[in-house]
């Protein structure tokens, strides 16, 4: 028997094999990357699920979301006996890697996130619209129209998320309606020795923040693109530059930092919420995923709608999450049946609240969470809200939008000529 | 080394008398293999074992290739096994076996990806331009059907007969009708209904469970039946099985022309030769496909007014911003690097872990930490340092270019102390006592002596810092983000820019979406600027290895 070998030392031949072995795998794993690009999604007359390869359906979604499938999912399997595999992404890579990933087949049936989303969906072909019939009217209007997309629906929503107005009630105990009451009583906190800060918005260091500050630029009938036919917002509709928007402008400059510094361009974020918890501020301008925090800290507040800068109504922009299903599922029919039958069930909406307290988007399960006063109000909030804007086009508004208002907000520049500069930078992104 | 590796070694003829060179080294490595014929022999086992293991999952992954038809695929990884089999099975041949491994990996993650990107720059690859002509048409399709509004929601059930696949509707009002693919609806009588009053039975037809359905919904799924003889009432599609709607595409396929045809306004939709379908006036179809555009992004690239107008100032910056990144964190580290080399030091190793630390921090966190540390009113340095100044360490585009490069210097200099403190004690320590035998001043024996000494070894890692801060992307987009913007221009490009924000901004910033292929256009022509630069500092070290030696 031949036990010697050309190497002398046992040591670095194990060292070689398992540099081989990882080499093997390696290649393994590019090759069934290309192996199931071509998976063939032939259906025989034969009912047999496993052989058709409609046994499962693959459906991305993050860690958070994850666990409060669970219980549908499991319905669905003994119901039909097809198994929905949840398989946990990362949110922050999850929409590019199903656009990258749905062309080459090996991208999944399912995936949560996000309405606007749904523009870069389509435009890039990997997400095919789902039919509600009836079951609309289950929802609240605000979700349906913001998943509609060129005048179909593409996804089965389940939250409505939006920002709303945080009061501590022991600084400020009355609520009010204009931003201008919001103002004096702020400062009158502040003069009173109360509070540090009159209001509290938080602001990106390099990109302001246009979401949370859109409600006080729709109050003053400035909108970024006006609406087509079938109700959609319309690309070639860029309303951001006019009139209104420029009054706007000059509001910015007027609460900035030059001005009465009701907007902090130094406050970021994280200052903001820090600054709120510590009771220095009467107010805060934020969304529904700050308030755990402030509960924990036992800080009495009040959710008050949004106020008003000019005459209109306050619309925040609404950001509805739900599901959508790959334009090139190969078990598209399952799929489109755990979408539209189990997905849109009371039970899977309550689930979903429990698990994000995020309020439902199902009339029936809003109902129950709205015995909670925060989720009402917010609600409340979000049913006047309009959708953020979907189209692919809103991609190149965003840097131009928050860099100039937060050089208006630190003061810099005339706003008239800024506002307007900005606008025609946004339109030349938008024609490429 | 040679001989070891050539020797045919064998137990049972340890003299190994055919070559020549085995007798001496065979002496030597007699009693040594003595010792080690257990572990050799577990060793031999454990080849075994895990070659055997990688070709099992070799022959599976193959397998499964075969059975998706991947052929392409296959043949590689064939040939990649049969490689790897006969390196490692055949005696000799040494530098293979360790080579091997390290040169699959370059292959695949390097090479390839280097490569993939360089293909990349030739296309239009990017949001609306995603995958090839039939997805895009397909998808265009299935995004086309628009339920007639108004029209009522069918309960549906699948039913067969003769191998093909009916289905059965019941409207609002309970009216049932059959139809199949390409077959009006027709209205039956003594349907089967269940409680809900959906008929889900006939005579004559086999009605199939959810199971049957799942299992040809290819078929089921492409059944349209049209409403009436009129195309224009729309055609009935079930998704789910258990229902259907009336559909009607917005856009009609033609395939014979490969055009696209709006069925309200009648405009048509032709290939545009840029893997887009477009009207006449030129207006698009938002879902495109990939196509090769030749060298068109490497021209849009030098063409682009949104590139070329700021271009100058971001290259000058990009260069300033490398090379004094380069020059601070050398000076710094080696300075730290003399000093904490003391041999009469004490708590030596205490200060060097001290000094390693922020090398130890993710770049985009620190960049993130030190925004907060500079914020003009909050930040740590101006109410804490400064006594409550307000100054704009990020926003007056002066001061933002020094603190980048502080920032910067921070996260640098610990690698620079790193190599230099290596460098110093490697070192030979005659040269020093002999120079200051010589009467040298410390300062002389460094300029001297250490300082050229170690530039032969460093000098090409500072090359290598030199193109890492060049594409020092993390640093500049956590802290800056760019900014402050540039007042002359209505682009998104400011004072700290270096080219890779700028690339990223132009790439994924503007019209509708990424473009990839743009971006690695912009990426190699990066790359040649970096190269070109390290080639000739590369050149520049060899000189000065030769004036040492």
């Amino acid at each position: 028997m031949k036990v010697q070998n050309t190497l002398t030392n046992g040591t670095t031949r194990r060292v070689f094999t398992a540099g081989a072995i990882s080499a093997v795998a390696a290649l393994a794993l590019s090759a069934c990357g290309g192996a199931a690009a071509t998976a063939p999604a032939t259906a025989t007359a034969k009912p047999d699920l496993k052989a058709s390869g409609a046994s499962t359906i693959t459906m991305w979604v993050d860690a958070e979301r994850s666990p409060a499938l669970k219980d549908i999912t499991a319905k669905f399997q003994a119901d039909t006996g097809i198994e929905v595999k949840l398989v946990v992404k990362d949110f922050a890579a999850v929409r590019d890697d199903f656009i990258t990933q749905v062309p080459t087949g090996k991208g999944p049936d399912l995936i949560v996130g996000p309405h606007d989303w749904v523009g870069k969906f389509v435009q890039n072909g990997v997400i095919a619209p789902v039919e509600l019939g009836d079951k609309k009217s289950a929802f609240q209007d605000s979700s349906i129209k913001a998943m509609t997309y060129n005048g179909s629906v593409y996804g089965v929503p389940y939250a409505i998320e939006n920002i709303a107005l945080l009061r501590n009630t022991d600084l400020v105990p009355q609520s009010a309606k204009t931003l201008d009451e919001v103002i004096a009583n702020g400062k009158k906190a502040v003069a009173d020795g109360k509070a540090k800060f009159p209001f509290l918005v938080g602001m990106d260091p390099k990109q302001g923040d246009p979401y949370h500050l859109y409600p006080l630029q729709s109050s003053m009938g400035s909108e970024v693109f006006g609406k087509s036919a079938d109700g959609g917002y319309d690309p070639k509709q860029l309303l951001i530059g006019d009139a209104a928007g420029v009054e706007f402008a000059k509001k910015l400059a007027a609460w900035g930092d030059a001005g009465e510094k009701i907007i902090n361009s130094n406050i970021t974020g994280d200052i903001a919420k820090e600054k709120f918890l510590a009771g220095e501020s009467p107010y805060y301008l934020t969304g529904p995923w700050n308030v755990p925090d402030v509960q924990k800290k036992g800080i009495k507040f009040a959710v008050d709608e949004l106020p008003t800068a000019g005459d209109k109504p306050a619309q925040p922009f609404i950001g509805v999450n739900g599901f959508f299903i790959s334009s090139k599922s190969a078990n598209a029919l399952a799929t489109n049946e755990f979408v539209t039958n189990y997905l849109t069930t009371e039970a899977a909406q309550d689930s979903m609240y429990k698990a994000g307290g995020r309020p439902p988007a199902l009339k029936a399960s809003f109902e129950k969470a709205a015995s909670d006063p925060v989720v009402a109000a917010f609600g409340k909030i979000g049913a006047a809200g309009v959708p953020m804007p979907a189209i692919p086009e809103m991609s190149a508004v965003w840097a131009d939008w928050g860099a100039t208002e937060l050089a208006l907000i630190k003061g810099q520049g005339d706003p008239a000529a800024d506002w307007a500069k900005m606008a025609a930078s946004i339109k030349a992104k938008i024609a490429g | 080394m040679t001989d070891t590796e050539l020797r045919p070694a064998d137990d049972s003829a340890p003299a190994a008398p055919g070559s020549p060179a085995g007798k001496p080294a065979g002496k030597q490595a007699v009693p040594r293999r003595r010792t080690f014929v257990p572990d050799t022999t577990k060793g031999t086992v454990a080849k075994i074992v895990l070659l055997g293991l990688v070709d099992a999952v070799a022959v599976y992954v193959l397998m499964m290739l075969f059975l998706s038809q991947s052929w392409g695929v296959l043949a590689v990884a064939a040939a990649v096994v049969l490689v790897i089999n006969w390196i490692y099975l055949r005696k000799g041949g040494l530098p293979a076996k360790y080579l091997a491994p390290g040169v699959l990996f370059l292959l695949v993650f390097q090479v390839f990806v280097v490569f993939f990107s360089g293909y990349i720059a030739f296309t239009n690859y990017g949001d609306g331009h995603n995958s090839t002509k039939d997805d895009a048409i397909a998808a265009i399709q299935l995004t086309a059907q628009k339920r007639v509004p108004d029209s009522p929601a069918y309960k549906a059930a699948v039913l067969s007969k003769d191998e093909s696949f009916y289905l059965l509707f019941t409207d609002p009002d309970g009216k049932i009708s059959l139809g199949s693919n390409g077959k009006p609806l027709e209205e039956v009588s003594g349907a089967g209904t269940d409680s809900t009053g959906k008929a889900n039975a006939l005579d004559g037809y086999r009605t199939l469970n959810f199971q049957e359905i799942v299992a040809n919904q290819q078929r089921i799924l492409a059944i349209t039946v049209p409403v009436s003889a009129n195309p224009a009432d729309g055609t009935l599609r079930t998704a789910d099985g258990s229902s259907a709607y009336q559909f009607k595409p917005a856009l009609k396929y033609d395939a014979g022309a490969g055009t696209f045809t709006d069925t309200d306004t009648g405009a048509v939709y032709r290939d545009n030769g840029k893997g887009a379908f477009a009207k006449d006036s030129g207006e698009t179809l938002s879902t495109g496909w990939k196509i090769d555009v030749g060298m068109e992004n490497f021209a849009r690239a030098f063409t682009d007014p949104s590139l070329r107008g700021p271009l100058l100032g971001v290259i000058l910056w990009t260069f300033t911003f490398a090379v004094a990144s380069v020059a601070l964190t050398f000076a710094l580290g080696l300075f730290l690097a003399i000093t904490f080399n003391r041999e009469d030091l004490r708590g030596k190793k205490v200060y060097r872990i001290l000094m390693i630390l922020p090398y130890a921090f993710p770049a985009f966190l620190s960049g993130l930490v030190w925004s907060g540390i500079l914020n003009p009113q909050f930040g740590w340095l101006n109410q804490t340092l400064l006594g409550g100044a307000t100054i704009g360490w990020l926003t007056d585009p002066v001061l933002a270019k020094i603190s980048v490069l502080v920032v910067n210097l921070w996260l640098g200099f610990p690698y620079m102390f790193l190599v230099c403190t290596g460098a110093l004690q490697s070192l030979p320590t005659e040269l020093d006592e002999a120079a200051r035998m010589d009467g040298a001043s410390p300062w002389r024996v460094f300029r001297s002596i250490k300082l050229p000494l170690l530039l032969v070894s460093i000098a090409p890692l500072l090359i290598s810092s030199f193109a890492f801060n060049f594409n020092n992307f993390n640093v500049i987009f956590m802290l800056t983000g760019g900014g402050p913007r540039f007042a002359d221009t209505d682009r998104d490009i400011g004072a700290t820019d270096i080219l890779i924000t700028l690339v990223y901004k132009v790439a994924f910033g503007q019209g509708t979406g990424r473009d990839y292929g743009l971006a690695s256009a912009l990426a190699i022509i990066i790359f040649i600027i970096v190269a070109t630069v390290s080639a000739i500092s590369f050149k520049q070290t060899k000189a000065l290895e030769e004036v040492n030696s």
